[in-house]
């Protein structure tokens, strides 16, 4: 019976919401107003404006009035809603609803394909800002009852795809209605992500900075065309430029990305919104920084099943963690004054929505900000006043609940869409869970009863042993059936306000008697426990800098230190100082001599030690979260500087080994290759504060086998061989010159970073280091450069450079090399040991560099191999790792020496610094130590007592019966000059 | 600057050179080495000491305070100091040329049983690798195959010869087998799931591998007319005669194999790689099982370990009493072999006893590959495989080699690499 009622309900409700002006043929044409009045709830217009027992109105669809007297017209229907409470529905502002993703075509080959799929749109597939869902979106009845189940009423809904991915739609989650009706807003906001579309195979951008520099490239392109410069036509900067007005709203996958694309805004002036990725807190100063407003999921990870200690040890501390710390996330943000809205986004159903955010609420997360981020601010970031409030006017999107809605124990009884009603746990389904004493058949049975609504269940015991029973009930009716010594059956009402039951017995031969049930009153008891149970104490592991294993909690600070009495490699024509004092002060290198003595100082005894500068790697690929865009043969446009990810342990491994500077270059796998970024490795710090301040400006160039794609099963992009490398230079080049022709003459011009980037490097500004093996494309570079009139910087591998050392320093060109490698490729068969040597001797700067994350840790012991390979003095040798590089990278006038005057980057070892034998003790970067051997201890021991702690505590969870989940082992990767796949972050 | 012209002097003495280096004929003239700090491969050091060898064997190992006769050509190497040869164990030197050269690749081979094939046949004598270890003082290793599940037989050869057979000083010392792991995990950073779960093929391949040796073990047994050469092939596991190297990491893995190994019969067991070896050492120390463990320039392979984990593990394993071995593989592994005394020499700076580091590659090495009888250390009766440098061997400074034997044979100390040395030198100079 009631079902049909609601068949008619819903019936009327779809007549009355076609459209005025729609012909009729199904009977007579209606109109029919709705008219609701609840009365006498708590009702909250807003996170900040309850009313106690108050009235909402609601007239076709939207709020007429709301207060604590309002007039009920005439013919209202009254809805008492004692004790109850009304909120606005909620906005789920990050949303795929309704729109499916597309898939990947399984069909396509695998070779690597470098043009757009697309023709009148941009040059690159995964550009798609004229996406509009509309026409495509279908309304998903399933996902809705799942998002109205948990009170949301609206959703901003977009095609998850692609970098610019078109505008999102505003959605009523009303199933009784027409798109017609519930589409709030057809252009709500514009979306981005870092993310390529799956549409296309297009293989540009292929990595995180490949990304960045085409959406800075795709602001400059859509300025010169709305300027009308462009001849052609290009329906996605035409778009582009008309949802210039929406909100911009940026997926991110982590908080470096995050803060990365809201660098990429602000060149352009646009603040992004940040769809977060709950992992703010940990560098929550950052996050701030930024000044966006945040879209935050809340996918909390269950605790790893840590019972096989064999699995449990692969664990990392940073993994483990994130599961402790992740529900402290949202508290965090709130109390750094971050404005941010959550999103159901990334959970695999809308109902663990509740559970996660009562548990980011136990974490210390305030209820009216969690209020605020589901209504108000949602609304604000779409500019919508109408919804997400229940002022006068806005639609009558609300919820009714039996308590405060973000406590476990209230129920969400009704969601109301657009005026609509959708009943969730009914309301007028009676309460009747707490302990009875069912008396029948003489005997006494404990009858337990749990669970919400109409799923309220009871179990029956007889002297603590369970009896297999059935219960069911309906309205005020109860049906119990039993199974001890036989089935009985009971039937009967529940009277009394559901404190007592009674009614008729069945027993197993049919005979029939009477049963009654009474509530013990031991409820209030359990209610208690229950309280004493969402009081345990929380823990959550303190946040270090970077959040993993040897972080930092505290960052070092600047002090004076005053190095005593110990040698000093000066890595200058002053050599060697026995005995000598070293005093570090304001990071700079304050004073060198004898018995130096000073106030205030931290004394450290150097007897028997040594001091040197601290070591400077050409050529690595640690602290970064990509290294190729190989995806054109030239990437200019790309820098490293955008990608510098300072939660690498290897930066802490590079500092235990006395690496202070490095150049973190570009990959190999194309001719012109990207920028570089040079840091200091100050663990701990973010990614901007390691890049060195106004370091001189590289780009990395590469020759050889990887740039033709020698060992590609596929490769087809131009050049497959040395003659085409060359024309590669000439070609970019000449169309440098051209542009700068076309700059200067104060024409209009489309600016274009890539071209802007090779300007940079013919007019001495941007230096070449050179991936390179063979003479013959040595040689050529160096004629190419000499033509055009600039300098090759460097050359980096450089393995064949003592066949052409006379070039090399007639050019003045330096040559940064292996000290060993050899052998692991065609071009390196003529590699040899002896080539710094060589190099060296014949006038040019010769360093000794990493590519590789485990060599770049011991550079001392690569030093001391020219000692033996060519017979190099000592000092000349120390000083391919310190002073050379220094030269090389062009801040030799701040570091790479110990000078009077330059920064305090210096390490202290417990001997010779190139012995086999010694072991750093120090490492101290802008006169800060950065690693000490016996914090380093320590921070072993805390690792070990922090990750038994964690252990424990996800045993228990396991033990209390949560769900948990397989360990994973987070092994890190080994970047390479020619690693090609991103890391997914 | 007079450095250079030194060397450059000394090659021009030392003559034409030729691409590959041509082997020393046998020994006929005695030699007596006077002076050197002796580092005899046991944990032993002789200062000023005397050492003769004559016939390819060491005569005398004494000090040279000692009032005998000197024999044949008399060496002053005060100052200096004198090691048995080094000898690099799990190599693959002379099977592979270019890395990425496939055609010049002979390194595994296809099938997953594989104990007949042997490493020995296509083992290079003058791939320019194998020249180029000379003169660091690693003058014997143990070919090792790779691939598959039992990869294949090694030999141990000496490196300087006309051919293999000219090589070799132990044929088929042993048998090689890579052991099953029992997690398996996808690449995170390819978006692969990166849990870690038990591999549920680890019983099943475990089963493969027991089935293969029970039945190679019978077949041994049984003297079946029909020849089954894999079976066949392991006959020397069964009757001691040939070593078994289980490429194995994981505490649970070793503890599987050792006792697998065991049930089967096989005794002679030898453990590679062995990550997690550390907390089995009990297991391997009652059963005589040795550890050869990886290079200690790595990465180690967790976040959270310290930064030295792969340099103290030599110490912490040879301190419970663990016999330890230290083995090539790992990237670069060819090219790399070259650099086994500084990994040695990275042991003895994070801990472990100099001697002990020099005996990590000499005496023990031998001993784990069971040609301690003829080498490894410097003692009479033994081959005289053993090199001249001017200082500590395991410190790259101080590596300098002058002389080097092997067999009593003075070897030349050239390369391909020291030819274009030579060459590019001297154009500078004469430019």
């Amino acid at each position: 019976m009631k079902k049909l009622l609601f068949v008619l309900f819903f019936l009327s409700i779809s007549l009355a919401n076609a459209q005025d002006y729609f012909p009729t043929n199904s009977g007579v044409k209606t109109s029919k107003s709705n008219l609701v009045a609840f009365t006498n709830a708590t009702i909250y217009v807003t996170h900040e404006q309850i009313i106690q027992k108050g009235t909402l109105l609601v007239k076709d669809g939207k709020v007429a009035e709301v207060g604590k007297s309002v007039k009920i017209p005439t013919g209202a229907k009254i809805i008492d809603l004692d004790g109850k409470m009304i909120y606005p529905s909620f906005i789920d502002i990050y949303s795929d609803f309704g729109i499916a993703k597309p898939k990947r075509n399984p069909s396509d080959s695998r070779s690597s394909q470098y043009e757009a799929e697309r023709e009148g749109y941009y040059w690159n597939d995964h550009i798609r800002p004229e996406t509009n869902p509309i026409s495509d979106f279908k309304f998903d009845n399933k996902k809705a009852t799942e998002l109205l189940n948990a009170g949301f009423g609206a959703v901003n809904t977009h095609l998850q795809d692609g970098i610019i991915r078109g505008n999102g739609l505003l959605v009523a989650l009303n199933p009784n209605t027409t798109n017609a009706y519930r589409i709030l807003d057809t252009k709500s906001a514009q979306f981005l992500s870092f993310n390529k579309s799956v549409q296309s195979r297009q293989s540009y951008p292929a990595s995180r900075m490949g990304a960045m520099a085409l959406l800075r490239q795709v602001y400059l392109d859509a300025d010169w065309y709305a300027k009308g410069n462009m001849k052609n036509k290009d329906l996605a900067l035409e778009a582009l430029n008309k949802n210039k007005n929406l909100v911009q709203i940026f997926e991110t996958g982590d908080h470096l990305d995050a803060v990365r694309a809201d660098k990429v805004g602000d060149e352009f002036g646009i603040q992004y919104t940040i769809v977060g990725s709950g992992d703010e807190f940990e560098r929550i100063n950052d996050i701030k920084k930024t000044n966006a407003t945040f879209i935050i999921p809340i996918d909390f990870t269950t605790p790893f099943d840590v019972s096989n200690p064999l699995l449990a040890e692969q664990i990392s501390l940073r993994d483990m963690r994130k599961w402790n710390q992740d529900p402290s996330n949202l508290a965090v943000l709130e109390k750094n004054g971050v404005p941010f809205a959550l999103t159901t986004y990334k959970l695999k159903s809308a109902e663990t929505f509740h559970k996660n955010l009562q548990k980011a609420i136990e974490y210390g997360f305030d209820k009216k900000t969690a209020l605020a981020s589901l209504t108000t601010i949602p609304a604000k970031i779409i500019g919508n006043a109408t919804v997400g409030n229940l002022n006068k006017g806005s639609f009558a999107n609300f919820i009714i609940t039996s308590g405060d809605v973000f406590d476990a124990s209230s129920t969400i009884h009704e969601n109301w869409v657009q005026g609509e009603q959708n009943i969730i746990n009914d309301m007028n389904i009676k309460d009747i869970t707490g302990e009875y004493m069912l008396s029948v058949n003489g005997k006494n049975y404990d009858l337990s009863i749990t669970g919400k609504g109409a799923k309220q269940a009871g179990t029956i015991k007889l002297e603590d042993k369970k009896i297999t029973s059935k219960f069911s009930f309906q309205n005020d009716w109860v049906e119990i059936t039993l199974d001890d010594e036989g089935y009985t059956r009971l039937m009967g009402k529940i009277i009394n306000a559901a404190n007592v039951m009674e009614g008729s017995a069945f027993d197993t031969k049919g005979n029939k008697t009477s049963w009654s049930a009474s509530k013990k009153v031991a409820k209030e008891e359990a209610k208690k426990k229950d309280e004493k149970s969402s009081d345990k104490e929380i823990l959550v592991m303190p946040v270090s800098f970077p959040n993993v294993g040897f972080g930092n909690y505290t960052q070092p600070t600047s002090e004076s230190i005053l190095i005593k009495n110990v040698t000093v490699w000066t890595s200058e024509d002053a050599g060697i100082l026995e005995n000598t004092d070293v005093l570090l002060k304001d990071g700079k290198i304050a004073k060198i001599g004898k018995n130096l003595s000073t106030k205030g100082v931290v004394e450290i005894d150097g007897t028997g030690k040594h001091l040197t500068a601290g070591i400077i790697d050409e050529h690595s690929h640690i602290a970064t979260s990509a290294v190729n865009e190989g995806a054109h043969n030239s990437s200019a446009e790309v820098t490293i500087e955008d990608v510098v990810d300072p939660t690498d342990i290897n930066i802490y491994r590079n500092i235990s080994g006395g690496t202070t500077t490095a150049q973190i270059l570009h990959g190999s796998a194309n001719p012109i290759g990207g920028r570089s970024a040079i840091i200091k490795l100050k663990w701990g710090e973010n990614a901007e504060n390691m890049i060195y301040k106004n370091s001189p400006k590289f780009i990395k160039f590469a020759l050889g086998e990887n740039v033709k794609q020698s060992r590609s099963t596929n490769g087809t992009r131009f050049p497959q061989s040395r003659m085409g490398v060359e024309q590669v230079f000439v070609d970019y080049f000449t169309r440098a010159k051209e542009y700068e022709t076309l700059k200067k003459s104060g024409q209009a011009f489309r600016k274009d970073i890539e071209m802007e980037t090779l300007l940079e490097i013919l007019n001495g500004e941007r230096f070449i280091s050179c991936h390179s093996y063979v003479q013959s494309e040595i040689n050529m570079l160096l004629k190419v450069a000499e033509k055009f009139n600039f300098k090759i910087n460097t050359f980096t591998h450089i393995l064949e450079g003592y066949k052409v050392a006379d070039k090399m320093a007639k050019h003045g060109v330096g040559g940064s090399t292996f000290s060993d490698w050899w052998a692991y490729k065609y071009e390196v068969i003529d590699a040899i040991p002896y080539n710094a040597a060589i190099m060296h001797n014949a006038g040019v700067t010769v360093a000794i560099n990493s590519d590789d994350r485990e060599m770049s840790r011991r550079l001392n012991q690569e030093a001391a191999k020219t000692v033996k390979y060519g017979g190099i003095s000592e000092l000349e040798a120390w000083k391919m790792v310190t002073i050379n590089p220094a030269k090389l990278l062009h801040i030799d006038d701040k570091v790479g020496s110990i000078k009077e005057g330059k920064e305090a980057d210096v390490v202290l070892w417990s001997s010779h610094p190139m012995s086999i034998y010694t072991k750093v003790e120090k490492t101290i970067i802008d006169g800060k130590v950065f690693f000490d051997v016996n914090e380093d201890v320590k921070k072993r021991e805390a690792i070990k007592e922090e990750k038994s702690n964690l252990i424990n505590m996800m045993l228990k969870e396991k033990m209390g019966g949560a769900q948990t989940r397989v360990p994973m082992k987070r092994e890190d990767r080994n970047f390479h000059c020619d690693t090609l796949e991103e890391t997914k972050s | 600057m007079k450095n250079i012209i030194k060397i450059v002097l000394f090659f021009a003495f030392v003559g034409n050179i030729v691409a590959q280096q041509t082997p020393a004929s046998k020994q006929t003239t005695a030699f007596s080495i006077e002076g050197a700090t002796a580092h005899l491969g046991n944990g032993q050091v002789i200062e000023n000491s005397l050492i003769m060898f004559a016939d390819g064997k060491i005569t005398f190992v004494g000090s040279a305070m000692m009032k005998i006769a000197r024999m044949g050509t008399i060496i002053n190497a005060t100052g200096k100091h004198i090691y048995p040869g080094f000898i690099a164990l799990d190599a693959t030197l002379g099977l592979v040329e270019i890395d990425a050269v496939k055609a010049s690749d002979d390194e595994s081979e296809i099938g997953i049983m594989n104990p007949h094939v042997r490493s020995l046949i296509a083992y290079n004598a003058e791939s320019k690798l194998v020249e180029s270890m000379r003169p660091n003082g690693v003058l014997m290793a143990q070919i090792v195959p790779r691939g598959g599940t039992i990869s294949g037989t090694s030999s141990v050869v000496q490196m300087d010869a006309w051919n293999w057979e000219d090589a070799v000083i132990k044929v088929d010392d042993a048998i090689h087998l890579n052991w099953p792991g029992s997690f398996t995990s996808g690449r995170w950073w390819l978006g692969e799931d990166p849990a870690l779960k038990p591999n549920p093929e680890y019983p099943k391949n475990v089963d493969k591998i027991k089935s293969f040796l029970t039945d190679a073990k019978q077949y041994v047994a049984s003297k079946s007319d029909k020849m089954h050469l894999p079976f066949a092939a392991t006959k020397g596991l069964f009757d001691g005669s040939q070593k078994f190297f289980i490429h194995v990491n994981g505490e649970k893995e070793i503890t599987d194999a050792i006792t697998m190994s065991k049930e089967m019969g096989i005794h002679n067991l030898v453990i590679v790689r062995g990550e997690g070896a550390e907390k089995v050492t009990d297991l391997l120390v009652k059963n005589n099982v040795p550890v050869i463990i990886n290079r200690p320039h790595r990465n180690s392979n967790s976040e959270d370990d310290a930064y030295d984990e792969t340099y103290t593990i030599a110490k912490r394993l040879i301190d419970k009493g663990v016999l330890v071995g230290l083995g090539m593989e790992g990237q670069m592994d060819r090219m790399n072999t070259r650099n086994l005394p500084f990994y040695a020499g990275t042991f003895a700076a994070f801990g472990l006893e100099k001697e002990k580091a020099v005996q990590l590659i000499t005496g023990d090495a031998a001993k784990i590959l069971g040609i301690d009888a003829f080498a490894g250390t410097l003692e009479v009766g033994k081959d005289a495989t053993l090199f001249i440098s001017e200082g500590d061997a395991l410190d790259m400074r101080t590596n300098q080699i002058s002389e080097a034997y092997i067999q009593g044979r003075k070897i030349s100390l050239e390369s391909h690499q020291t030819t274009l040395w030579k060459r590019y030198a001297e154009k500078f100079k004469s430019e």
